[in-house]
Parts: structure tokens; C-alpha cells; sequence
């Protein structure tokens, strides 16, 4: 894999522009797992107000499938960023900028984890185990408990109000750097984006 | 002689627990639950509210009788959505079948403390026979009747309609019992 490889373009009325480009893998994950967070985001607010149903059961078992899969993506994000540093911030980004990004990035990947494990908890409390894909049933983190269902409800939703909330920022913050600082921040996540001249 | 004043009640009481005698059932330490698959989740419930006459035999197990009656409005099925749900007409439909019944017609002994109890269950209107093993077990002074069988929900109609999708909630109900019969009493009844 081709670490932060320079993408050289040329055209008639341009100099080449150089973008500090996230690896392939990082990349492609970052993308698939926004996917699958907007996905399971979207569902879950659907199927909470469902009335009880086969449909509902489904919807249920899908939301719990996605969360699974993002929790394991998110682990294998995780450790490929640990062993492939991402590229540095553009030179003129202040210090507040760096320290705030940081903070944003590292909040993002707790809130990643720790929504898919609050739902696992809840699901455990409430006394349904989940089944991956149907087929794979993983462990009860607690036992049933009534009182720990009801607060792991409040719990996986603050969690998640919390992540969009961070998401929301973050987009800001990506059409910010595009469209008012003009460097190469979203264009180093996005193949085959240029910065705007 | 001590001996001879308690002989004679001795022998009333051998005499009396000759034929099967009606047992005190101990709720407390009698459960009747089920596991079901929604999306092949293994979901457990139970039916807290039932009532079991047992005419037990301990000399001789398999001329005993046992009649239970389970009252479905009291079903657990692990979630607030799901009691409220299995009580309406597409499932158990509790308000014009408000119990299911259990009556043993005949035990067989299959060898050491395993009976095998066959008899009739009704649910829903509908009654099907049944067979399945029973381990009998010294317990608190007590016998300890141990059992499962598998339910097959759609035999008596058990979630209809939209309901009778097995790929969402599976045809198969595992059902488990335990029920403590105590010393010779009046049959017991209510919780």
C-alpha cells in the first residue's frame, strides 16, 4: 500500500497540485463506515416508533447487524491508523486548529466504539441476545435487568446524539477547509479531489 | 412401648399412601418456562401464573396423574411489547381462550428415575397429543418433576396471520418445566 501518495495532476492553466492523500484502505473505510453509521442511524430512528411485528423484528435484527459491523470496522480503522499515521495537517493550520482536530478525531473513534457496545448492553439487558447475521451469537455483556435496559436506552441514545452532533462538526469542518481555506483536507479523504484554486 | 401406640398410626399411613395421593404442588420452586427464536435470537419466557393438580404415586410413579393449568394472561415473554402482543387474538388470543391445559393419560416408566408422560394439550381451542421425558427427583422433601418438550406454535394456531412467518419468529417453542410435589394433601390449587 502506497502511504500518503502524492497525487500529481496537471492541467493547461494550473500548476501541479500536490494532496497529502489518506491511504487507499483508510479511505475506503472511512467511507463505508460513514455509510453504514448514516444506515444505522437513519433505522434505528425509523424502527424505534414501529409497532411490534415481524417487520419490526427484522428492522431490529438489521439495526443490531450494521452496529456489529461498524464496531468491527471501526476496530480495524483503529489499528491500521495506528500503524499508518495520517497525514499532517496543511503547514498554515494554526496550533487551536491541530489541538481541536485531535480532540474531534479521537472523540469520534471513542463515540464509534461506544455506541455499538451501548446498544450491545442494552440488547443484553433486555434480554435479547444478539446474533450476528443470524448465524453468530455473541456473548451477553449483563445479565437481563429491567432497570439497566431502561437506562442503557437513554444511555445509547445520548451516545448517539453525541456522535451526530461530532459528525456534524466534522462535515462543517471539511467544507470549511474546502471551500473557505481551500487546502487539501478534504480532498486528502476524497479520491480524485482537487483543492479549489 | 413407644412402638406399639405409633404402630397402628404407622400402618394408616403406609396404608393411605398406597394409592396416589393428591400432592401438595410448592410453587415457589415450580417453573414453567419457554424459550422461542425471533430472527433466530434465543428469547426466554415463562408462565409465572399456573396451577397443577398432581395425584402422585412415589411407590409405583406410573399411576400417577397429572392435570396443569397455565393461565396465559399471566405469559412473560421477556418483553413489555411482546406480553402485551402474544395476549391479542393473533396469538394466544387470552381473552376467549384464557388457559392452556395439560392432562396426563398415561406414564411409562423408560428405567431408572425417567418416566415418559403421555397426554393431551389444549391451547387455543385446539388440542394435540404429546409424549415427552419426565426425571423424577427427591427434592426438599419432595419430588422433583423435571421435563421439555418442543412446541410446535402453529399447531394451535398460536401467532396467525403475519405471525405464521417461521423465518421471523420460529415454528419451534422449547418449553421446560420444573414442579415440586410435597408430601400427601389437599390438591393444591392457586398461587
Amino acid at each position: 500500500m502506497n502511504e500518503h501518495a502524492l497525487d500529481t495532476r496537471r492541467s493547461r492553466d494550473m500548476p501541479p497540485t500536490r494532496v497529502h492523500r489518506y491511504t487507499g484502505v483508510a479511505i475506503a473505510l472511512h467511507w463505508l463506515v460513514a455509510l453504514l453509521i448514516l444506515g444505522s442511524f437513519v433505522v434505528g430512528r425509523y424502527m424505534v416508533d414501529l409497532d411490534l411485528s415481524p417487520w419490526k423484528l427484522k428492522v431490529y435484527s438489521w439495526h443490531k447487524w450494521i452496529g456489529v459491523t461498524i464496531f468491527l470496522l471501526v476496530a480495524v480503522r483503529l489499528a491500521w491508523r495506528l500503524k499508518h499515521r495520517p497525514p499532517a495537517p496543511p503547514a498554515a493550520t494554526p496550533e487551536w486548529q491541530r489541538h481541536a482536530a485531535g480532540i474531534g478525531h479521537a472523540a469520534l473513534y471513542v463515540l464509534m466504539l461506544a455506541v455499538p457496545i451501548s446498544g450491545w448492553v442494552m440488547s443484553s439487558a433486555g434480554g435479547f441476545p444478539v446474533v450476528y447475521f443470524g448465524v453468530i451469537q455473541l456473548p451477553d455483556l449483563v445479565t437481563k435487568d429491567k432497570e439497566l435496559f431502561e437506562l442503557m436506552k437513554l444511555v445509547h441514545f445520548a451516545l448517539n446524539k453525541a456522535l451526530l452532533a461530532l459528525v456534524i462538526v466534522h462535515v462543517a469542518a471539511a467544507i470549511k477547509h474546502h471551500y473557505v481555506d481551500r487546502d487539501d483536507v478534504l480532498a486528502r479523504m476524497v479520491p480524485r479531489l482537487s483543492p479549489r484554486r | 412401648m413407644i412402638f406399639a401406640r405409633i404402630a397402628p398410626l404407622l400402618a394408616a399411613v403406609l396404608l393411605a399412601s398406597a394409592p396416589a395421593h393428591a400432592g401438595t404442588v410448592d410453587y415457589k420452586k415450580s417453573y414453567i418456562g419457554f424459550t422461542f427464536r425471533q430472527m433466530n435470537v434465543p428469547v426466554e419466557g415463562s408462565f409465572p401464573k399456573f396451577t397443577a393438580n398432581v395425584a402422585f404415586n412415589p411407590a409405583s410413579p406410573e399411576t400417577s396423574q397429572a392435570e396443569i393449568e397455565v393461565d396465559l394472561a399471566g405469559i412473560d415473554t421477556g418483553s413489555t411489547d411482546g406480553d402485551t402482543e402474544v395476549k391479542r387474538k393473533l396469538w394466544f388470543n387470552v381473552e376467549s381462550f384464557p388457559k392452556a391445559k395439560f392432562t396426563s393419560t398415561a406414564i411409562k416408566p423408560l428405567g431408572g428415575n425417567r418416566y415418559e408422560v403421555t397426554g393431551t394439550l389444549g391451547i387455543k381451542g385446539r388440542s394435540r397429543d404429546l409424549k415427552f421425558p419426565v426425571t423424577l427427583k427427591p427434592d426438599a422433601g419432595g419430588t422433583l418433576m423435571e421435563g421439555a418438550f418442543p412446541l410446535l406454535r402453529l399447531q394451535f394456531g398460536i401467532g396467525e396471520a403475519q405471525w405464521s412467518d417461521t423465518e421471523t419468529v420460529a415454528d419451534e417453542v422449547q418449553v421446560r418445566f420444573r414442579i415440586l410435589v410435597t408430601g400427601a394433601a389437599a390438591s393444591a390449587s392457586a398461587k
